[in-house]
């Protein structure tokens, strides 16, 4: 037992605090927006230029000027606003995004996250993930716990490019809730049915119960 | 002292190829646009048939799915690309993978404000994106209130080719939701900015209020109506 990706989702949910700006990066931490309350007062920031990012539009509505930042059409909420990239930046770099969601190739005991290239892999570019990492006031890693190779993805110290140094806070995974904790990741909750033995196992830095 | 006139008057051309005449050979060209996403599809065509080649272009993605700038990868008349993201452009990887573009990648932050630096007459800043990664090589750093910072420098360009929505005769521009992107700032780092508008309105008609990108930044203009607007990747939901 562990918990599936709309489960982590729905966990991920659970860290943001209510009234907060969030940004969600592109993949599986897009899944997180389904599991707000409609009551939240939850702002969702998309750095090609968009403050107040809606669902996905229904069918007939899609405008391919309205886009998010994985480039899929998107709708904007009433009290939403657009503006250019340096604007959507400075909120990122400035420190007015409470929340960022972000997938991760690697995390670091330490915070280190590497999360846009693999050496020998293909390069798909930064785009906004080193402005997000280094600018948001607190990230948050939503990813596997280990690699399609049964690699673990959080460790001691990340071998791939880094994205930004040290600034992961807490990584949530299939199997659990970890913080970063400089010389260990810590023990948060676990998903329901795995043991603190198997989490061990399928991390590959000391892991810290407390 | 040398005397040139103003170039504030007359920016209104007739086609884009009139609105392309100035570009030459080896330019350095800014293009706004977030993938596909408002850009300016007939000057990005203009400038495949204008024929310049050996151009450093400056732009978030260099197009995707062989549409938008892309073009200008398949007609082969880029020798660089800075960029922040390839994705799964192909055309982009491939043109790496053979070495026929020179490519410079750089987060998106740091992208836009060395754009904007250069705008405003601002040489140089210091950003804490990127610190610690490849992005940091052979760059200054220097520590302010004991976090550590990179010095970047400001990024201009000989042309930036731009969409609005709306523009007036003086340049005057308004954007469509976030096909706002890059252009605003590429149109302030250019030395010729070249607009192309969905529609081209009188003086007057945009309310001082409601314009997004003042004249003083726009040189040329060109009204282009039909758009094909591709989506990149169309998202949507059923209808309750």
């Amino acid at each position: 037992m562990s918990w599936d990706k709309q489960q982590m989702a729905a966990r991920a949910a659970r860290e943001i605090a209510p009234g907060s700006i969030v940004n969600l990066g592109i993949g599986l931490p897009t899944l997180v927006a389904d599991y707000l309350p409609d009551d939240a007062g939850v702002w969702f920031h998309s750095e090609n230029g968009l403050l107040g990012m809606g669902p996905f539009p229904y069918e007939g509505d899609e405008d391919p000027q309205l886009i998010n930042a994985g480039k899929e059409t998107v709708t904007v909420v009433a009290g939403g606003s657009t503006f250019d990239s340096a604007t959507s930046f400075a909120m990122i770099r400035g420190g007015h995004v409470d929340l960022a969601i972000l997938g991760a190739m690697q995390v670091a005991m330490n915070g280190d996250l590497a999360n846009w290239w693999i050496p020998g892999g293909k390069m798909m570019g930064i785009g906004g993930a080193m402005d997000l990492a280094s600018g948001a006031k607190r990230i948050l890693v939503l990813t596997q716990h280990v690699t399609k190779d049964g690699e673990p993805k959080l460790v001691r110290a990340c071998d791939y490019p880094l994205t930004a140094k040290g600034c992961v806070h807490r990584v949530i995974t299939e199997l659990g809730v970890l913080d970063v904790a400089g010389d260990a990741f810590t023990l948060v909750e676990l998903a329901p049915g795995v043991s603190e033995a198997e989490l061990a196992a399928k991390t590959g830095a000391p892991l810290r119960t407390r | 002292m040398e005397h040139t006139s103003g170039r504030h008057r007359d920016k209104v051309r007739a086609s884009v190829a009139d609105a392309l005449a100035p570009l030459f050979d080896g330019a350095r060209v800014m293009v706004g646009g977030f993938g596909l996403c408002g850009n300016a599809e007939a000057l990005i065509a203009g400038v495949v048939a204008h024929g310049a080649r050996d151009l450093h272009l400056i732009s978030n993605n260099a197009g995707n799915l062989g549409k938008g700038l892309a073009q200008w990868l398949r007609a082969g008349i880029v020798k660089k690309v800075t960029c922040t993201y390839l994705g799964n452009n192909d055309d982009l990887h491939a043109a790496r993978e053979s070495g026929a573009v020179e490519l410079e990648v750089i987060p998106q932050g740091t992208f836009v404000e060395r754009i904007r630096a250069a705008g405003a007459g601002i040489p140089a800043f210091y950003t804490p994106t990127g610190v610690g990664t490849v992005v940091a090589e052979g760059k200054e750093t220097r520590a302010f209130g004991g976090r550590t910072y990179l010095l970047e420098e400001a990024l201009s360009a000989d042309f930036a080719l731009i969409r609005c929505h709306r523009a007036d005769p003086f340049g005057n521009a308004r954007f469509w939701r976030t096909a706002r992107n890059f252009s605003p700032l590429m149109a302030m780092a250019a030395k010729t900015t070249i607009a192309e508008a969905d529609e081209l309105v009188a003086l007057g008609a945009i309310d001082p209020d409601d314009v997004h990108l003042p004249g003083i930044f726009v040189h040329r203009v060109v009204e282009v109506r039909e758009h094909e607007d591709p989506f990149e990747y169309r998202r949507v939901r059923a209808r309750p």
